[in-house]
């Protein structure tokens, strides 16, 4: 048993919601994904049994999204988008800054398993370039200075 | 100045609360809307309001509702997109963020103009906190009785869903959006069967953007006239466009349809960061053509950008300055475009990689001179041949900034150093 039971009462609660049971899979990926940190596929085979639909159809939708990670990442999942407008505001720099402090490249993980760094497509902020995702918030408009902060924050908080 | 409508209470801290929505005429729409219309003169209403789709297409909105078939025995959809995922638009966000109740109140009139009774908002996966609004929003909105059964004592029932994307740019694309709805791999379907005929699980269904839905209660408000008198003759109403890039203050501005894309780019957006020149501009988010700054004499409408051979699409405006490579900015936009394409045709599928793989060749110093041939051809081989219009979207940048910056492109194939960078500094 993967699951926790609140998730598994979650996915129970999904099953007759809309018009037909297939469209609660996506709903379900992001259950697992807010308790796991990732998609794994043992969870994925307990969230079909849970919500009644085969394991192949769940499986063969979750492959389909990329804001799943298949796997586990660190505690930090930096997600710095590098398309056209934030580029123009030095995000290909951003991720090089990043990935010295670090000592990872992008795709990597920190030995102590606390941040993972990605590049990712335009998140809709491109207006407060240059910016990243970590886990579920925006951090817009930054600077050398701001980086250096929320890293140190993130290090403390471990 | 201008007078703003959906941004009217930008400054104001607590819009998104349904308490301040009120204080400022909120829910005075879907009141009169109840009260004084029959669905179908609502669908007449917005017809002759003029408004048109803001999510790329520029459909006119009552028309779109019109087609729905009449009486039939099936349930009818309404969708709201709000995937935004076109590289250089952040404006539904922002109207989610700071505006919530202004798009449910547009949603519940519209749904009860189309005879809806089960709307789907699709949020964008990572729009976490857009999610959080929404989802706020439409229980203040229950408990005040705006949303479930018998609305205001009209006898009219409505349930909204928030249903969260996956992180795929496709499933913006109608179709494809349906198909994640039903819980599939989001392949684009082919059309037709039209959405309106044919939707979600194979009944009628509606989609309409954000900023289109945001603008119903406006117009419920103020009448059709009023509307219709804002902006050009064929392009009425404000639109939000998102500025970025280049500019000293990027940032979304809602104007009147039409307005000048210089006065835009040096009057709102400040002029060009660090005393550079302006070289390009791509006026509607990343799939339209782009424009060279001797062209930005433009009016931003549908039909001013497409006299130019442009296109408003989203108002996505990306600004260059001349201190950019027109190679390494395409790279940027050919490489999205062969992430997100969803593998169904292989034009699409193929042909994105493919010119995907000539430019990183380019910018590696490895280009040949007839590449640049080979990579307009490719893209003119995807251009009308594919499923979805993804396809076009990642063609037509290829094929204009070719023909718009030919020499830096001959220039990189010949040996030269490039003329600029997309390697910007980050302080
Ligand atoms: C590849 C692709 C991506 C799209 N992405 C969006 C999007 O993120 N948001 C949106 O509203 N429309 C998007 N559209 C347009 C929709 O298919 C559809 O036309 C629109 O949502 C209709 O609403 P409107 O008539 O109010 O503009 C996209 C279209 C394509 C081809
Ligand atoms: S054009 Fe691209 S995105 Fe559209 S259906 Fe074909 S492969 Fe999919
Ligand atoms: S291009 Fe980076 S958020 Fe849009």
């Amino acid at each position: 048993m993967y699951l926790s039971e609140q998730t598994r009462q979650k996915i129970m609660e999904l099953r007759d919601r809309y018009p037909a049971r297939l469209a609660a899979v996506l709903p379900v990926l992001h259950l697992v994904y807010d308790e796991f940190g990732y998609l794994g596929t043992d969870q994925l085979d307990e969230a079909a049994d849970a919500l009644g639909i085969s394991r192949l159809d769940m499986n063969e939708t979750a492959s389909f999204y990329t804001l799943f990670p298949k796997h586990k990442v660190g505690k930090y999942l930096i997600q710095v988008c590098d398309n056209i407008s934030c580029a123009l505001r030095g995000a290909d720099n951003l991720v090089s800054y990043l990935e010295s402090k670090l000592g990872i490249k992008v795709g990597g993980t920190t030995p102590d398993g606390l941040f993972t760094l990605w590049t990712v497509e335009c998140l809709g902020s491109c207006g407060t370039a240059p910016m990243m995702q970590v886990n579920d918030k925006y951090y817009e408009r930054l600077t050398r200075e701001k980086v250096d902060k929320l890293l140190e924050a993130w290090r403390n908080s471990k | 100045m201008t007078n703003k409508i959906l941004f009217k209470y930008i400054d104001h801290p607590d819009q998104d609360k349904i308490a301040t929505y009120i204080e400022n005429g909120g829910y005075l729409a879907l009141r009169k809307a109840l009260k004084e219309f029959k669905p179908e003169e609502l669908v007449e209403l917005i017809k002759k309001s003029g408004l048109r789709g803001r999510g790329g297409a520029g459909f006119p909105t009552g028309l779109k509702w019109s087609f729905l078939p009449k009486n039939m025995n099936k349930p009818i959809y309404l969708i709201i997109n709000a995937d935004e995922s076109e590289p250089g638009t952040f404006k539904d966000r922002q109207l989610m963020e700071y505006n919530p109740h202004q798009l449910l109140e547009g949603t519940i009139i519209a749904a009860y103009a189309i005879k809806c009774h089960l709307v789907f908002i699709y949020i964008r996966g990572e729009f976490a906190y857009c999610a959080q609004q929404i989802s706020r929003a439409i229980q203040e909105a229950s408990s005040h009785g705006f949303v479930g059964k018998n609305i205001l004592g009209s006898g009219f029932d409505l349930d909204i869903h928030i249903y969260r994307g996956g992180g795929a740019y496709i499933c913006g694309e109608e179709t494809s959006l349906m198909e994640s709805i039903e819980g599939r791999r989001a392949l684009s379907r082919q059309k037709p069967p039209f959405p309106a005929i044919e939707g979600l699980w194979a009944c009628p269904t509606i989609i309409n953007n954000v900023e289109t839905i945001s603008n119903i209660p406006h117009i419920i408000n103020n009448g059709a006239e009023w509307f219709a008198s804002i902006g050009m003759a064929k392009s009425v109403g404000t639109k939000i466009y998102c500025l970025s890039g280049h500019v000293k203050r990027p940032g979304n501005y809602e104007l009147p349809m039409g307005v000048s894309l210089r006065e835009l780019i040096y009057e709102y957006g400040g002029g060009i960061i660090d005393d550079y020149a302006l070289k390009a501009v791509i006026p509607g988010g990343s799939s339209v053509p782009i424009l060279r700054a001797d062209e930005i004499d433009v009016k931003m409408d549908f039909e001013s950008l497409a006299e130019k051979g442009s296109m408003l699409g989203s108002a996505g405006v990306i600004v260059m300055h001349d201190g950019t490579c027109m190679v390494a900015a395409l790279q940027k936009l050919v490489k999205f475009y062969e992430h997100e394409s969803c593998g169904k045709c292989s034009p699409c599928r193929e042909g994105t990689n493919w010119m995907n793989k000539i430019l990183k060749r380019m910018l590696a110093g490895e280009g040949r001179p007839e590449d640049v041939d080979l990579l307009y051809d490719v893209a003119s081989n995807i251009i009308g041949n594919t499923v979805c219009p993804l396809g076009d979207a990642a063609a037509m940048p290829v094929m204009s900034f070719i023909r718009k910056f030919r020499d830096e492109f001959d220039n990189i194939c010949g040996g030269g150093k490039p003329y600029g960078t997309i390697s910007f500094p980050f302080r």
